[in-house]
C-alpha cells in the first residue's frame, strides 16, 4: 500500500484550508476530491464572513475570485399577500478589508485549489474516498474503488453527509431536525442592472433574507445574494418541519411559488436561469456536533458538524476554514511528536475550543429550540406586514386614529401570554 | 419553469448503475412518503405498480432524501468516481 503523510478527503473549504496550511510542512498531502474539481460539488448561499478567517490565513484573499462585498443587509417579513422590508446600510461596510464577500463555490473552491497545488499539496478530483482502512482500531488509510493508500492521519473533510465520520464511529445518527435543505437557483443578470435593482454601487452587492408566508409555516426562509452577474436566490427549509407538515406538497414547488411573488418577480425580471442546486445545511448546532477525532483521524467542517443559524447571519464557511487550518496545526505538532494517536489529536478539540467558533456554538447554543417555534415563521411576519398595511391603505372610510386602533391591535398580537413566551426564549440568543 | 428544466440546465455525467437504493419492503409500509415531499429534484415517485421509484440520473446528491425518510428505506452513497452532478456555479 502506497503511503503519504497526510490524506485529507474532499477538497472544498475545510479540507483546502488544511491543505494549505500543511502544504510547506515538509509532509506529503494528498487532497481527495470526488467532483471533476474542487468546487463542483459544492453549493453556499452564499456568503463568505472575511474578518474572522484573516487571523489565520491572512495573505491569500487579495487575488480570490470574490463575487461582490456585501454592503447592504435586507430583512423582509413575508405575509400571504403583503411584505415588510427592514434595510440596514452602514458605512463600515465599504472600509476594508470588506466583511462578507458573496461567493460561488465552483469557481471560488477551483481558485483555492490551484493555489492549494501551488504550494505544494496535491489536489486528486474525481476519487470519491468509499471506506476507512483501519489497524487495531486506529485509522491507517483509505479506499477509492480499488485503490489503497495509507496515512499517518486521515483529514475528514468530506461534507455534511461526512460517511467516513460514520465508519469511524464518530456520528451520530441522522434526526431530521438537525439538518435543513438548501436550495437555489443561479440566475444570470447584467451586472449594472444587478446595481440598480439592489442601489449599490459598482462591485458592491446586498444580501437578503425573507422569512414568512414563503415556508408555509415551516422553519426556514429565503435568501438573494448578489453575485457579480448573477443572483444566487433560494429558500432553506428545516427537514423536521418539511416532513410534519400538515398539507403536502413537493418543497422544490415553493421555489417557484416565491419567485413569482412581485417582491422577487422585479428584481430577476429578465434573468436567466442558468442553474439549480441543492446542498444539507447543519441545524444541530453544539448539541449534535460528533466526535471531532479518534485515532489517526480528525474531523473538519461540515463534516465535523461546524455551521451555525445565528437567525440574521449564518455561518459555516469560516467555520471549514479556519477549522481546516487548525486541524494542520495540530497535524504539524503531531508529526514533530510522531504521535497520531487520539490523545495526541486532542489539542484539535482545545484549539477549537479556544477559537471564535466554538465560542459562537456554546452562544448560540439555544437557536434551534428558538427556531422550532413556528410563530416565528407564520404568526409574527404576517401580523407586522398586516399593520403597516392597515397605517398605508386609504379608502373611502375615514382613517382612524393610528394610536388607539394600531397601538391596541399591537397589543392584542403581542401582550398576550404566548408571546411573553417567545419573547422569553429569544432572550436565550 | 418545469423542475425537469432546471435539471437540464445542470451538468450532470450519468452512471449506468444508482447510487440510491430502495427497500421495497419498508416503502410499501410508508405512509407519509417523505422522499417524494422533500427532494429537490423531484426524483421520487410512485410506479404503476405503486412502487416507489427514484430516478437517479437528476440527483442534486444533497442526501436530503436519506435522512427525511426516517424509516431507513433509502440506502443512498455518493455516485461513483467521475460521476454525478457537476456545478458549473455552485
Amino acid at each position: 500500500m502506497e503511503k503519504v503523510d497526510v490524506i485529507i478527503v474532499g477538497g472544498g473549504l475545510a479540507g483546502l484550508s488544511c491543505a494549505y496550511e500543511l502544504a510547506d510542512s515538509g509532509m506529503t498531502v494528498l487532497v481527495l476530491e470526488r467532483g471533476d474539481f474542487s468546487g463542483s460539488k459544492n453549493v453556499t448561499g452564499g456568503r463568505l464572513y472575511l474578518r474572522p478567517i484573516l487571523p489565520y490565513l491572512p495573505d491569500i484573499w487579495k487575488e480570490a475570485p470574490f463575487e461582490r462585498h456585501v454592503v447592504k443587509e435586507i430583512f423582509t417579513a413575508m405575509g400571504k399577500h403583503n411584505s415588510t422590508t427592514f434595510e440596514f446600510y452602514s458605512d463600515r461596510f465599504k472600509e476594508e478589508p470588506y466583511p462578507s464577500y458573496t461567493i460561488l463555490r465552483a469557481k471560488f473552491d477551483r481558485w483555492f485549489a490551484e493555489l492549494v497545488s501551488e504550494k505544494g499539496s496535491f489536489v486528486i478530483p474525481q476519487k470519491t474516498v468509499d471506506d476507512l482502512i483501519k489497524e487495531n482500531g486506529k485509522v491507517i488509510g483509505v479506499k477509492s474503488g480499488d485503490e489503497e493508500i495509507g496515512a499517518d492521519c486521515v483529514v475528514a473533510a468530506d461534507g455534511i453527509l461526512s460517511f467516513l465520520s460514520e465508519k469511524a464511529g464518530l456520528r451520530k445518527p441522522f434526526q431530521p431536525k438537525h439538518f435543513a435543505l438548501g436550495f437555489k437557483e443561479v440566475i444570470q443578470l447584467d451586472p449594472k442592472t444587478i446595481e440598480d435593482r439592489f442601489r449599490v454601487a459598482e462591485g458592491e452587492g446586498a444580501a437578503q433574507l425573507f422569512f414568512g408566508a414563503l415556508t408555509q409555516g415551516m422553519m426556514g426562509g429565503g435568501f438573494l445574494y448578489t453575485n457579480k452577474d448573477s443572483l444566487s436566490l433560494g429558500l432553506v427549509i428545516g427537514l423536521h418541519a418539511l416532513n410534519s407538515k400538515a398539507t403536502r406538497e413537493e418543497v422544490y414547488k415553493l421555489l417557484d411559488r416565491f419567485k413569482e411573488r412581485p417582491e422577487i418577480k422585479n428584481i430577476i425580471r429578465g434573468g436567466e436561469t442558468v442553474e439549480y442546486s441543492a446542498h444539507l445545511i447543519t441545524e444541530g448546532g453544539i448539541y449534535n456536533m460528533p466526535k471531532l477525532y479518534t485515532d489517526g483521524m480528525l474531523m473538519v467542517g461540515d463534516a465535523a458538524g461546524l455551521g451555525l443559524n445565528m437567525l440574521f447571519t449564518v455561518r459555516g464557511m469560516e467555520y471549514a476554514i479556519v477549522s481546516g487550518v487548525l486541524a494542520a496545526r495540530t497535524i504539524k505538532e503531531a508529526k514533530a511528536k510522531n504521535d497520531f494517536s487520539a490523545s495526541s489529536l486532542a489539542k484539535y478539540e482545545k484549539l477549537l475550543n479556544e477559537s471564535f467558533i466554538l465560542k459562537e456554538m456554546h452562544t448560540f447554543k439555544n437557536t434551534l429550540a428558538v427556531l422550532e417555534n413556528e410563530r416565528l415563521f407564520t404568526k409574527y411576519p404576517q401580523v407586522i406586514s398586516d399593520l403597516f398595511e392597515k397605517v398605508m391603505w386609504v379608502d373611502e372610510n375615514p382613517k382612524e386614529e393610528i394610536y388607539k386602533t394600531k397601538i391596541a391591535e399591537l397589543k392584542k398580537q403581542f401582550f398576550n401570554l404566548e408571546t411573553l413566551k417567545d419573547w422569553w426564549q429569544f432572550r436565550k440568543i | 419553469m418545469k423542475i425537469t428544466e432546471k435539471l437540464a440546465l445542470d451538468a450532470f455525467k450519468n452512471d449506468k448503475e444508482t447510487h440510491i437504493l430502495l427497500d421495497q419492503n419498508i416503502c410499501h409500509t410508508c405512509k407519509e412518503r417523505f422522499c417524494i415531499y422533500a427532494c429537490p429534484a423531484n426524483l421520487y415517485s410512485l410506479n404503476e405498480k405503486g412502487e416507489m421509484i427514484v430516478e437517479f440520473a437528476g440527483c442534486l446528491e444533497c442526501g436530503t432524501c436519506m435522512i427525511a425518510c426516517i424509516y431507513g428505506s433509502v440506502k443512498w452513497r455518493y455516485p461513483r468516481s467521475e460521476y454525478g452532478v457537476q456545478y458549473r456555479f455552485g
